[in-house]
């Protein structure tokens, strides 16, 4: 039967979560520069307090301007909710800081952002979170590396800088058999490229500072819950969720997987995490990236039209000694990409060049219309060598693990003109080749 | 918290959300019935505030959803039967009852069974007769998520309803559908999508149970609604001498307007 259903993805991007305003009548969502918001009267202000009414109180924990785009995210992701936090570190600090501490252990691909890395092996480390690294791609060493005390199993849906096409179904649903959540870092595909809660995520997060921003402007991160784990189920199959299902002295005792079956897990994110951590986005960012959420359907579709140009004229180049990118047939996940990825595999990826490190240096110095810089998805076109930047905190054994070598060059392809990209890149290569 | 309840089928476990505070008996209680495939979570905010200011709160799963044991009970009048279990199992022998939709019949029935057991009674997205189209129940059948995505979009007036529900960030469309999938999923006997769905449209005993009904009764409905449109409440309405309050929202009071809703059930609870 023919009937209605929720609006469909570009419609979302434009109106998700927003409405005209009330007391304006403003049609763009209004920038809520305030850090607090004034109580009707003492019983208000406790209700409020007290999660008897929705509403907003203090900017670092809620905010009108960033609520629109919380609600945007989540509807284009096709989940339940979502947290704005400062920054995709900090997304990725809150989900595991909300269900893990000390005594914790995480499952993580290794193909993950040197920034991810170092979190999970360093710093989580020091408060007593342990993780173990597997390669993406290894079923049975994600089932090997899960213990009693896991919370959860993390990878990224394209892992940086090699572009690994995280196996999102099969390593959900080892994670279901073990009660387990699956979070994803979905910050290279993007909502228009791939919707993990469609294949089986429970969690992911976003960098909103790369393609959901796509103008280089902000920084900024977004946490999006499916609302699908059970927290209560799996914690009484299993005692590993006590922070969702039992009660929580620092919130009147409240158990946040009994107030809501399917916002538990942001309730306490948001009124710990955000409480506590503070890492919150501030409207105007959130503002900026509303603005951004409006184009993406149709600057993602350019990206990955500019990106199939540039890595086919690469492919082909002899100063080129091999192009990572899951659409082409060399990718070792390129039957996996065609089925998880069919509107492409982004405008991220990774060149080693056919030469020393001081041709890559040459190179990268002979680009004029690439900007060298640490940030991806950027309307710009970027270029970087992870190596000596993004993941030079990794011994070799750990650049190796993560798809890295001394002469690997990841590209962000940018809104330019293709043809103007292969002409900057032709040059840049020439320049490589003299530098021999 | 849980109870052991009486059912047509035997007893049962009942999970019973208490809106954040142990439950007392000893305090005026209040029970709120949730509709279908839903479960107690869409009255976090009410029973809070309920729990919070002076009430006792029932906000129980019903049968077969949520963390309640099953089997689903597949009459109002055998769900009205259940409340009336659920109360003596509580150690309740009056209280205010609400209800939304599906909800809001089975408040009704159980108000006109035992009047003497009912304070007030609140229905919120109600219609009598709780007609549902033989397209919706038939794609129920063949595709349960799919008639779940059609009642979320007919639940809900606006994508983008303030302050959001029970806080900002959330999407009231995907925590409902993710809300019903999980309901619906939840139950391993059976397409409890069509078992709610046809309790609701099977029930003809409305206009008598209204005429057997003692309380004060107050309606609130969404100027908006498209699953329970306000005017097939008027008859309802006028059997039960009702008072009426009319929002400027969907189905789905609760999320849309639930300042407005409260605001409603202060003076209800009174």
């Amino acid at each position: 039967m023919p009937g209605p259903s929720d609006p469909g993805f570009d419609t979302l991007a434009v109106h998700a979560g927003a409405t005209p305003d009330p007391a304006t009548g403003a049609r763009a969502v209004p920038l809520h520069l305030s850090t607090a918001f004034v109580f009707e009267s003492s019983d208000h202000a406790a209700s409020l307090f007290n999660m008897e009414r929705s509403g907003h109180v203090y900017s670092r924990i809620s905010n009108p301007t960033n609520a629109v785009f919380e609600e945007r995210m989540a509807a284009l992701e096709a989940g339940a909710g979502a947290i704005a936090t400062a920054s995709g570190q900090a997304a990725l600090h809150l989900a595991i800081a909300t269900l893990a501490g000390a005594g914790s252990h995480v499952v993580s691909s290794a193909a993950l952002y040197g920034g991810s890395h170092n979190l999970l092996h360093y710093t989580l480390a020091r408060f007593g979170i342990a993780t173990t690294f597997v390669q993406p791609r290894d079923l049975d060493a994600w089932r090997a590396a899960i213990r009693p005390e896991t919370k959860l199993l993390f990878g990224e849906t394209l892992g940086n800088p090699g572009l690994d096409v995280l196996d999102v179904p099969a390593v959900a649903t080892l994670a279901h058999e073990h009660d387990l959540p699956l979070l994803v870092d979905s910050t290279f595909t993007t909502p228009w490229l791939m919707r993990p809660f469609e294949h089986g995520a429970d969690l992911l997060y976003h960098s909103a500072t790369k393609f959901l921003s796509g103008h280089g402007t902000v920084v900024g991160g977004v946490l999006v819950d499916s609302g699908r784990f059970d927290w209560i189920a799996a914690h009484g199959r299993t005692g590993r969720f006590a922070e969702l299902a039992t009660p929580y002295d620092g919130f009147h005792g409240m158990v946040f997987g009994e107030e809501s079956s399917v916002g538990g897990f942001l309730l306490r994110a948001r009124r710990e995490g955000l409480r506590d951590f503070g890492a919150c986005m501030s409207p105007h960012t959130a503002w900026l990236l509303l603005q951004g959420l409006e184009t993406l359907p149709l600057r993602m579709a350019r990206h990955v039209e500019n990106t199939r140009k540039v890595v086919a004229f690469l492919a082909s180049h002899p100063m080129v000694a091999k192009v990572a990118y899951p659409e082409l047939e060399s990718h070792p996940d390129h039957a996996l990409a065609k089925r998880l990825l069919p509107r492409g595999a982004g405008a991220v990826f990774s060149f080693d060049l056919a030469g020393s490190r001081s041709q890559g240096r040459a190179f990268i110095e002979a680009l004029k219309l690439f900007s060298h810089l640490a940030n991806v998805g950027d309307c710009r076109s970027l270029v970087i060598h992870p190596a000596s930047t993004t993941h030079f905190r990794m011994n070799d054994a750990a650049l190796a693990q993560a798809g890295i070598g001394p002469g690997t060059i990841r590209l962000s392809i940018g809104l330019e003109d293709a043809d103007d990209l292969i002409e900057d890149l032709k040059r840049a290569l020439s320049s490589a080749k003299k530098a021999a | 918290m849980d109870l052991d309840v009486a059912t047509p089928h035997g007893r049962a476990r009942v999970y019973v959300y208490t809106g954040g505070k142990p439950f007392d008996a000893t305090r005026p209680a209040i029970v709120f019935l949730h509709g279908a495939l839903h479960d107690h979570g869409v009255w976090t905010l009410l029973a809070r505030w309920a729990a919070h200011h002076g009430l006792a709160v029932l906000a129980p799963d019903l049968p077969g959803h949520g963390r309640s044991q099953g089997p689903a009970l597949d009459t109002i009048e055998a769900l009205a039967g259940w409340v009336l279990a659920l109360l003596d199992a509580a150690g309740v022998e009056k209280t205010v009852l609400v209800g939304h939709s599906m909800g809001s019949l089975i408040a009704l029935e159980t108000a006109a069974r035992a009047p003497a057991r009912v304070r007030a009674l609140l229905m919120l997205a109600t219609a009598y007769p709780m007609a549902v189209s033989p397209a919706l129940l038939d794609t129920a059948r063949d595709d349960p998520y799919r008639a779940i995505d059609m009642v979320n979009a007919y639940s809900h007036a606006s994508i983008g309803a303030k302050p959001s529900f029970p806080g900002p960030g959330m999407w009231l469309h995907g925590s409902n559908r993710t809300l019903m999938r999980r309901v619906q999923d939840g139950y391993a006997a059976g397409n409890l999508f069509t078992i709610d769905f046809e309790v609701c449209n099977r029930y003809v005993g409305g206009l008598e149970a209204a005429s057997r009904v003692t309380c004060p009764v107050q309606l609130v409905l969404g100027a908006r609604d498209q699953m329970t449109a306000p005017r097939q409440a008027a008859a309802l309405a006028d059997a039960l001498h009702a008072k009426i309050t009319t929002l400027p929202a969907g189905h789905s009071l609760m999320t849309e307007a639930p300042d407005a809703v409260l605001d409603v059930l202060r003076a209800v609870a009174a």
